[in-house]
């Protein structure tokens, strides 16, 4: 389904953390959310799944308002993987994390039927969890892990998926292997990437966040100029697609001396270094 | 049970206790011969023996959720508090006797009320902006039990010597005071919050996965908390207030399921409730027996027995690493 963030104000402790974002997923899009530290994407996350209220504006899922729907709505249609620090999940096996995914489906008296299961089952297997579904999930390593929680968002059968720094921690082989599986599901996702490059590779459009408000939007090659790189990120760096397609970003040695200021400073100071 | 019930200062065949039980219970067979046995046999062991088996319950279930509402492992009725609220207040009703502010307020009332101000008090100082956040709500409690604890110490020293002795058994627990006439409402509150929390359990799992992660689940964490966090406060103070304070059941119980059978909430809730109840009614059974015909406070003897078998368990686990 397709996602639609319109004018969004966010603010925590009365400080301003998001400035009138607008951004959108058509049907089936992979949209990265990307920016430098402290620019404001895991807030715009928790807007979406429906964790923190913003002040003004709308995330639209399909054409509802999510603000606007019960918890347990919202979270049928959106589901989400976090980085969350909080949990204790000792004891819980591989597959009754994954049928947590479908805690909102059901209310107090509800019970699991063939339906659960069957979303449950078949999560299992197109994340590749079967081997270690009945292990305590606390014994699993990084990139099994974050397979299982993708499992879980998928069992709860969600028409828009939202990634928090899927691949962190992940050895170069799992992240691609965790990005093909996205992919192939085919759902609309909104994730927030730290790595430039996964970003290029994963998806289809990118929005880039700079202290709470966008800065760029649009097709990879488009956003991640060198002028974008020098003034958001602080580096420098030429974006360009190869031969086999995949779009790869080349960054020089040294970064620039003071990140992130105007771009005609930068273009300055590229000369001067270059004529060094 | 049966056997639970035949054992005691005065050892009653387990025939004779069946036949008893039964005749009381369904109304089937003759009364017994020796109206004595009858007497000691269901006025006094059953009772104390249902009781048993409630009060483990209610505090083993109590103790498993709050240990996940909070998420920390250390929770259970006396950490958050709970457990020193209610000692206070048994023991102004101990050692103020007919005192003229509390006259009419018998022991349990007021074991009760301390338990659920002590929870009340947790929970208000355990938010901030609405929000009751887990670590904040533990190191609430543990403030709270100090205060109750500070204020216990200071009545004690004002009290005698034999209402010491009446505080001290109290604070050790024992439900050697059991009598049909409390059984109906500590029944009714502790299946029906122990049911309750149990529709609550995968709501209760997905709070195992962390607030944010919770809440993209659908679930109303802040609610979800306020809600356990009452019912815990309610189902503890209920069985407090009949038994007295008695530790380690609440901590130690929860885990010994989870180690054993898992950690999801539908099956162990039911389980935790089960075995907390099993467990009570066999230390009360020891306490009465040990020592013929004096009888060791529970609290003694819980964490005594416990202790040992959980820490084999817990070496035996690799799963906590």
């Amino acid at each position: 389904m397709k996602l639609t963030v319109d004018r969004l104000h966010v603010t925590l402790d009365h400080n301003p953390i998001l400035r009138d974002v607008s951004l959108e997923a058509r049907e089936g899009d992979i949209v990265g959310l990307v920016g430098p530290n402290g620019s404001g994407k895991s807030t715009l996350l928790r807007a979406v799944y429906r964790s923190l209220r913003p002040a003004d504006g709308a995330v639209r899922v399909g054409e509802d308002n999510v603000w606007e729907l019960s918890p347990r709505a919202a979270a049928r249609r959106t589901a989400a993987v976090l980085q969350d620090a909080g949990g204790n999940t000792t004891g819980l096996t591989v597959t009754e994390i994954v049928a947590l995914g479908r805690v909102p489906h059901h209310g107090l008296l509800g019970r699991d039927g063939a339906e659960d299961r069957e979303a449950v089952s078949d999560a299992i297997d197109r994340c590749g969890v079967r081997p270690f579904a009945d292990r305590d999930y606390a014994s699993l390593s990084g990139g099994e892990r974050q397979r299982v929680l993708l499992a879980r968002a998928l069992a709860q059968s969600p028409q828009l998926l939202v990634l928090d720094e899927l691949t962190n921690h992940l050895d170069i082989r799992a992240r691609f292997e965790l990005l093909d599986l996205i992919r192939a599901t085919g759902i609309t996702t909104l994730a927030v990437l730290h790595d430039l490059d996964l970003a290029a590779r994963l998806c289809d459009h990118l929005v880039v966040l700079h202290d709470g408000a966008v800065a760029a939007a649009g097709p990879v090659l488009e956003v991640l100029t060198p002028d974008l790189l020098a003034d958001v990120f602080g580096v420098r760096a030429g974006t360009e697609r190869h031969a086999d397609g995949v779009i790869r970003i080349t960054y020089a040695a040294q970064p620039l001396p003071n990140g992130g200021e105007s771009p005609e400073h930068n273009h300055a100071r590229l000369a001067e270094t270059a004529e060094r | 049970m049966i056997v639970g019930i035949s054992i005691g200062a005065v050892n009653v065949p387990l025939d004779d206790v069946w036949g008893i039980v039964l005749h009381h219970v369904t109304g089937a067979g003759a009364a017994h011969s020796d109206p004595a046995l009858d007497q000691i046999v269901w006025n006094f062991r059953t009772p104390r023996v249902v009781l048993a088996a409630l009060v483990g319950a209610g505090l083993a279930v109590s103790g498993a959720v709050l240990q996940t509402v909070v998420s920390n492992p250390l929770a259970d009725p006396i950490v958050l508090g709970f457990s020193y609220g209610a000692t206070l207040g048994a023991v102004l009703v101990i050692t103020l006797g007919g005192g003229a502010a509390l006259a009419g307020l018998g022991v349990s009332a007021a074991a009760f009320l301390g338990a659920v101000a002590a929870g009340a008090l947790v929970f208000a100082l355990g938010q901030r902006r609405g929000r009751l956040a887990p670590t904040r709500l533990v190191l609430a409690g543990v403030a709270v039990g100090y205060v109750f604890l500070s204020a216990t110490s200071y009545v004690q020293l004002q009290a005698t010597p034999t209402e010491l002795r009446t505080v001290m058994f109290w604070m050790l627990g024992s439900v050697s005071g059991a009598h049909w006439g409390q059984l109906p409402t500590v029944t009714v509150v502790v299946l029906a919050t122990t049911t309750l929390l149990s529709l609550f359990g995968r709501r209760l799992n997905a709070l195992l996965a962390g607030d944010e992660s919770a809440t993209a689940l659908g679930v109303d964490v802040n609610r979800l908390r306020a809600v356990l966090l009452v019912l815990a406060a309610l189902l503890t103070g209920t069985v407090i207030a009949v038994a007295g304070s008695i530790g380690f059941v609440g901590l130690m119980i929860p885990h010994l399921v989870r180690l054993t059978t898992g950690a999801d909430h539908r099956r162990l809730l039911p389980l935790t409730a089960l075995l907390g109840a099993v467990y009570l009614v066999l230390v009360d059974l020891l306490s009465r027996t040990l020592n013929r015909p004096n009888e060791i406070p529970l609290g003694i003897l819980t964490a005594l027995l416990g202790a040992p078998f959980f820490l084999w368990l817990l070496r035996r686990n690799k799963g906590l690493d």
